[in-house]
C-alpha cells in the first residue's frame, strides 16, 4: 500500500470510529495539542488513559466480589473513570460509567456488576481501537509521510 | 481562534512584562496532563498539584511546621482547581485561598464535570472567577485569560 493509500486508510479508520460514537470531539481537542513540539502528546496521554482504566477497572472488579459491598470506594473509581474517558473522547466507556454510577447511588450490586461489564467491553473496544489507529500513524510516520488531520465537519 | 486576543507572539501578552503562572490542580493525572498542555500551549507557566493540600503547601498556605518558610518566590496569577476531589474539594481550596490576606485576590477557577446550578452558585458566591465545564478546551482558555487580562486593566 502506497503512502496516500495509508494516508487515505488512516482517514476512513478514524472518521468511522467517530460515527460509531466510540469516540467524540474531545478526541479531536487532544489531536489540536499535539504538534512538532509534542509529536506524541496523543499517544502518550491515551497510554496514561490505559494505564490507569486497567488499574481502576481492576480495583472495580475485587470491590464488587466483596461479600459486601463498599459504595463508598466503587463510586470514586467509577467517577475517576468517567472522568479520564471523557477527557480523552472515549464516549461510550464514559456514557457506561454514567449509568453505572446511577446504579452506585441506589446500591445496586447485580446491576453494578452488569455496568461494569458493560465498561469493561467498552473499554476493549476503545482500547483496540485506538491502538490500531496508532499503528496505522506509526506505519504512515516510518514511510515518510505526515499525519493528514481528519476533517468531520463537526 | 479566538482573534480579540491575537495570535502567537502577538497577543495581549504583550501588553503585560510576564506570563501567566497558573497553578492547575486536579487529582486525576490525565486531567492534570491535559490542562497543562492547553495552558503551555496559551503560552502560560504552569505548577500541577494533584490535591487541595498540596496546592496549598505550593501557594504557602501549608502546615506551618512542613512549609518551608521560603516557598514560593513565583507569583501565582491564577489557579484552575477540579471541584471534585478527595479530601479537600476545590470548593474548600476556594474557601481558603479567598481568607488568605496574601491570596484572596488571586483568581480561582473552579473545573467540573456536572453543571449543577447550586454548586455553580456557591462557588462563585464564595469568590471565585469563573466556573467552567470539564472537559477543558484550548478555546476556554484563550477566553479565560482575555476575561483575566480585562479585568486586570
Amino acid at each position: 500500500m502506497d503512502l496516500v493509500q495509508k494516508q487515505k486508510s488512516l482517514q476512513d479508520y478514524t472518521k468511522s470510529l467517530f460515527l460509531e460514537g466510540i469516540l467524540d470531539s474531545q478526541f479531536l481537542q487532544l489531536q489540536q495539542l499535539q504538534d512538532e513540539s509534542n509529536p506524541d502528546f496523543v499517544s502518550q496521554v491515551v497510554t496514561l488513559f490505559f494505564q490507569d482504566s486497567d488499574r481502576i477497572l481492576n480495583d472495580l472488579s475485587l470491590s464488587l466480589d466483596q461479600q459486601v459491598v463498599d459504595f463508598k470506594k466503587v463510586d470514586p473509581h467509577v467517577h475517576q473513570l468517567k472522568g479520564s474517558s471523557s477527557s480523552i473522547g472515549a464516549q461510550r466507556v464514559k456514557n457506561a460509567c454514567v449509568v453505572f454510577r446511577s446504579f452506585c447511588e441506589q446500591q445496586n450490586v447485580e446491576a453494578c456488576h452488569r455496568c461494569l461489564q458493560q465498561v469493561k467491553q467498552e473499554y476493549y473496544l476503545v482500547k483496540n481501537r485506538l491502538e490500531t489507529l496508532f499503528k496505522l500513524e506509526q506505519q504512515i510516520v516510518a514511510s515518510g509521510g505526515m499525519i493528514p488531520a481528519v476533517e468531520l465537519g463537526f | 481562534m479566538n482573534k480579540g486576543c491575537g495570535s502567537g507572539s502577538d497577543s495581549c501578552l504583550s501588553s503585560m512584562e510576564e506570563e501567566l503562572h497558573v497553578l492547575a490542580v486536579d487529582d486525576n493525572l490525565i486531567d492534570r496532563k491535559l490542562v497543562e498542555r492547553i495552558l503551555k500551549i496559551s503560552s502560560c507557566k504552569v505548577t500541577t498539584a494533584e490535591n487541595g493540600l498540596r496546592a496549598l503547601e505550593y501557594l504557602g498556605l501549608g502546615d506551618p511546621q512542613q512549609t518551608d518558610s521560603l516557598t514560593n518566590v513565583m507569583k501565582v496569577n491564577l489557579i484552575i482547581t477540579d471541584y471534585c476531589m478527595p479530601g479537600m474539594t476545590g470548593f474548600e481550596l476556594l474557601k481558603k485561598v479567598k481568607e488568605s490576606s496574601n491570596l484572596k485576590e488571586v483568581p480561582v477557577v473552579i473545573l467540573s464535570s456536572e453543571n449543577i446550578p447550586t454548586r455553580i452558585n456557591k462557588c462563585l458566591a464564595s469568590g471565585a472567577q469563573m466556573f467552567m465545564q470539564k472537559p477543558l478546551k484550548l478555546s476556554d482558555v484563550e477566553k479565560l485569560k482575555c476575561h483575566l487580562l480585562n479585568c486586570r486593566s
